[in-house]
C-alpha cells in the first residue's frame, strides 16, 4: 500500500514533446514508471520513447486505460491543460509547470468542484511511491522503500528530508510535494488523512514554508484526527516580511503566514519541529525512538 | 509587481472607478502647471514612492493656492522618505502626484484580496479608513467585512449592496459605492492584481465617492498577458541586484548580511538564509536559481552576489533534482574565472549527476572548501567570514 499512486499506476505526460517533459519521461521510465502515453496537441499519431503521442487527454485516456496525468505544460497554457485532466476524469493530475497565474487557478478550482480528479500542484515536484513509481521531477536514487510519509510545499527541501531519512536507514511509504503556489489542488490535510489511512505509513514528515495559513490548519487537525507521529519544519525563520521569497505563496504580509506563528502553533498540536532543516531526520528519528516505533520503521 | 498610485489611479480610472483630478510631475514647474490646469482652490502634493507611510512621513502636503504647491513640491522632490516600509535607508521622491483637493465626509476601506483558504476572491470592507487595516484587524475585527467572490459570476451588485450597508456607507452614496466595488472588482480580475487596496475610500460632500489612495499590485507570474501593466516598472524603485536578477529569471532578494547564498529551489534557499543564521552568521541575500538554470544563468547570478560589496564570503547549496549538479558545477568556474574570486567559497552538491558535479569543481583548480551536508557548509563559511 501507498497514498496516491503505486506500481500499477498507468500515467500519461501532458506536453511530453518539450524538452523537459521528455528528459523526466526517461528519467521516470528508467525508474520503472507505466508511462503508457504522451497528449501534446496535433503531434497526435507520432511516438516518443516509443510512447504513442494523442492530440487530446480524451484520445490518450480511451487508448491506455491511464488513471493519472502529470503535466509540464508552459505556465501560459497549463491551467488549461488541468481542466483537460479533469473533464477527461483522471483519477490523479499532478501539475508540475510553475509560474501559473493565479487568477488561472482561482477558476481551475472553481471548475474543480465536484469532479472526481485530484490535483497535485502546480508548481510541485511530483508525487513518487519509491521503488515502484515515480511522477514528476525529484531524483529517484535518494528515495527508498519504507514506512515514512513525506508531504511538502517546497521541492529540493522534500529532497534534503527524504535524503537525510534514507541516509539514517528510514525508507519513505510516498513522499507528496503539494508545491509553492498560493492556489494549489491537494493541501496539506488531503495528504496527511490519506497517510493517517494508510498501512504502510507509520509516521508523518511535514515540510511547510512562510505564507498562508495552511500548516496552522494542518496542525489544528492532526491534533484532532492524526493517530500517527508527524514531525514538521518550516522553512522561511530569517525571511523578511513583505518580500516574496521565490514561491508565489511564500510571502509574509499583514503580519501573517510568519514562521514563528507556524512553529508555535505546531507544537501546540503536539506536532515536533525541526530547528534547522539539517536536522529534520534527526528529529524524526527522535520522535520515533520516543513512540516505540523506531525499529518498526528503520528499512535498511 | 509594484506600481506609482498615480498609475493604479490611471487603471482604475479606465474602469470607471471614481477617483479625484489628477496629475503627475517630475519637477517643480510641471508640478504648479499640474495644479494650475487643475484649477482647484486646494491642492494635494502627493509623494511617488513605492511604500506606504508617506503621509506620516512628511510626503503628503495639502497646498492652498499656487505658492504652496511651489513650496512643498520643491520641498518633497528629491526628499528621502523613511516609512515603516522602506527600511531605514529611505526612499528618494522623483515623483509627485498633484491631486484636487476634496471635501472629505468620511473615510472607508476597501481591499480586494486572494483568499487562500478559500481559494476565492474577497473583497474586504470596513467604516474604519484611514489606518493601518491590519490595526482594525487586531483591535476591532468586527468592523471588517467580506464578500467571497465566486469566480462564475463574479462580484454580484447584492454582495456590493451588503458590504455598503456593512461599512454604513449612506444610502445616498449607495448606488456610486456599489459601482466603484463592482468596478474594483473587474479590475482586478481582467489585470491579474494581487493587492487592490483602497485606502481610503472616501465620500465627499458633492454626493462622489472616490479612491483618495490606490495601492495595486500584480500577479509577476500574469505579466506576459499584462503589456500595459509592464509599462508601468519603474526601475528607481527596485534594487539594481534584483532588476539585473530578473533578466536572467533568477529569483533574488537583497539582504543585510555579508554571506552570499546560490541555492536552487525556494524552499531550500530560505532554509540556507536559516541555516546560516542558526550557525551565528548573516545572509546577504536570497537567491534562487530555479530548476532550468543554464551554466550561463549560474553565472550571472555569481556575478551579482559578487557585485554586492558587502558579500564575504559564499556558500553555494545544490540538491539537484531537475537542476543538474555538473551544470551548476560549470556555471561557478565560468563565473570564476571571468570575475576572478579572492571571497572563501563553499560548495555543497547532492543529487542529479553529483559526482560529475564534484569532478568539475575539483578539477578546477579553484580555492574551493566542499562540504558534506549543509549544517557543514553553513558552518564552514560562517568561520570564513568571522
Amino acid at each position: 500500500m501507498s497514498v496516491y499512486i503505486n506500481q500499477d499506476t498507468k500515467v500519461i505526460v501532458q506536453g511530453i514533446t518539450g524538452s523537459t517533459a521528455l528528459f523526466h519521461t526517461k528519467q521516470m521510465l528508467e525508474y520503472g514508471t507505466k508511462i503508457v502515453g504522451g497528449v501534446t496537441p496535433k503531434k497526435g499519431g507520432t511516438e516518443v520513447e516509443g510512447i504513442p503521442v494523442f492530440d487530446t487527454v480524451k484520445d490518450a485516456v480511451d487508448q491506455t486505460g491511464a488513471t493519472a496525468s502529470v503535466i509540464y505544460v508552459p505556465a501560459p497554457f497549463a491551467a488549461d491543460a488541468i481542466l483537460e485532466a479533469v473533464d477527461a476524469e483522471l483519477d490523479l493530475a499532478i501539475c508540475i509547470t510553475e509560474h501559473i497565474p493565479v487568477m488561472d487557478m482561482v477558476k481551475v478550482k472553481r471548475y474543480m468542484e465536484g469532479k472526481k480528479t485530484r490535483l497535485v500542484g502546480p508548481n510541485c515536484p511530483g508525487v513518487i511511491t519509491p521503488e515502484e513509481c515515480k511522477i514528476g521531477i525529484m531524483p529517484g536514487y535518494i528515495h527508498k522503500k519504507g514506512h515514512i510519509g513525506v508531504v511538502s510545499r517546497s521541492g529540493t527541501l522534500t529532497y534534503e528530508a527524504v535524503h537525510q531519512l534514507s541516509e539514517n536507514g528510514f525508507g519513505q511509504s510516498t513522499a507528496v510535494g503539494i508545491g509553492g503556489d498560493p492556489v494549489n489542488g491537494t493541501d496539506f490535510i488531503d495528504v496527511l488523512k490519506a497517510f493517517n489511512e494508510d498501512p504502510e505509513t507509520e509516521a508523518v514528515m511535514m515540510i511547510g514554508e512562510i505564507g498562508g495559513t495552511a500548516e496552522e490548519e494542518a496542525a489544528q487537525w492532526v491534533k484532532e484526527n492524526m493517530t500517527k507521529p508527524v514531525v514538521g519544519f518550516i522553512g522561511g525563520v530569517t525571511a523578511p516580511p513583505g518580500k516574496r521569497m521565490g514561491h508565489a505563496g511564500a510571502i509574509i504580509s499583514g503580519g501573517k503566514g510568519t514562521a514563528d506563528e507556524k512553529i508555535k502553533v505546531m507544537n501546540n498540536c503536539g506536532i515536533e519541529v525541526a530547528e534547522t532543516p539539517a536536522v529534520m531526520g534527526e528529529t524524526l528519528i527522535g520522535v520515533l525512538k520516543e513512540k516505540g516505533i523506531h525499529d518498526k520503521c528503520k528499512t535498511h | 509587481m509594484n506600481i506609482h498610485e498615480y498609475q493604479g489611479k490611471e487603471i482604475l480610472r479606465k474602469y470607471g472607478v471614481a477617483v479625484p483630478n489628477g496629475k503627475v510631475a517630475y519637477t517643480v514647474d510641471e508640478a504648479v502647471d499640474a495644479a494650475k490646469e487643475l484649477g482647484s482652490s486646494v491642492s494635494v502634493v502627493k509623494a511617488q514612492i513605492h511604500a506606504g507611510g508617506r503621509g506620516k512621513a512628511g510626503g503628503v502636503k495639502v497646498a492652498k493656492g499656487l505658492d504652496e504647491v511651489r513650496t512643498y513640491a520643491d520641498e518633497i522632490l528629491g526628499k528621502t522618505l523613511v516609512t515603516h516600509q522602506t527600511g531605514p535607508e529611505g526612499k528618494e521622491v522623483k515623483r509627485l502626484l498633484i491631486e484636487e483637493g476634496c471635501d472629505i465626509q468620511k473615510e472607508y476601506y476597501i481591499g480586494v484580496v486572494l483568499d487562500r483558504a478559500t481559494s476565492r476572491v474577497t473583497m474586504m470592507g470596513s467604516e474604519e479608513g484611514g489606518t493601518e487595516i491590519e490595526e482594525v484587524a487586531a483591535e476591532t475585527p468586527e468592523k471588517i467585512f467580506k464578500e467571497e467572490i465566486d469566480p462564475v459570476v463574479g462580484l454580484t451588485a447584492f454582495q456590493a449592496r451588503r458590504l455598503a450597508f456593512n461599512m454604513n456607507i449612506p444610502k445616498d452614496y449607495l448606488s456610486k459605492a456599489v459601482k466603484f466595488m463592482l468596478g474594483l472588482y473587474t479590475v482586478f480580475v481582467e489585470k491579474d492584481c494581487s493587492i487592490a487596496e483602497i485606502n481610503p475610500l472616501v465620500t465627499t460632500g458633492d454626493g462622489e465617492v472616490l479612491a483618495l489612495d490606490a495601492k495595486l499590485n500584480f500577479d509577476d507570474n500574469a505579466l506576459f498577458r499584462q503589456k500595459d501593466i509592464q509599462a508601468y516598472r519603474d526601475l528607481d524603485e527596485e534594487d539594481e541586484k534584483e532588476i539585473e536578477a530578473s533578466k536572467y529569471d533568477l529569483s533574488y532578494v537583497a539582504l543585510d548580511g555579508n554571506i552570499g547564498c546560490m541555492v536552487n529551489g525556494a524552499g531550500l534557499a530560505m532554509s540556507t538564509m536559516d541555516i546560516i543564521k542558526h550557525s551565528g552568521g548573516e545572509p546577504a541575500n536570497f537567491l534562487d536559481v530555479g530548476g532550468g538554470a543554464t551554466a550561463e544563468k549560474v553565472t550571472e547570478a555569481f556575478k551579482i552576489i559578487l557585485s554586492d560589496a558587502s558579500v564575504k564570503g559564499i556558500f553555494v547549496n545544490i540538491f539537484g533534482g531537475i537542476m543538474k549538479c555538473d551544470v551548476i558545477a560549470e556555471g561557478v568556474v565560468e563565473a570564476t574565472k571571468q570575475v576572478g574570486l579572492e571571497l572563501p567559497l563553499v560548495v555543497r552538491l547532492e543529487g542529479t549527476n553529483v559526482d560529475l558535479g564534484k569532478k568539475i569543481l575539483a578539477e578546477s583548480g579553484l580555492n574551493i572548501t566542499a562540504a558534506e551536508s549543509m549544517a557543514d557548509g553553513a558552518e564552514k563559511i560562517v568561520s570564513f567570514v568571522k
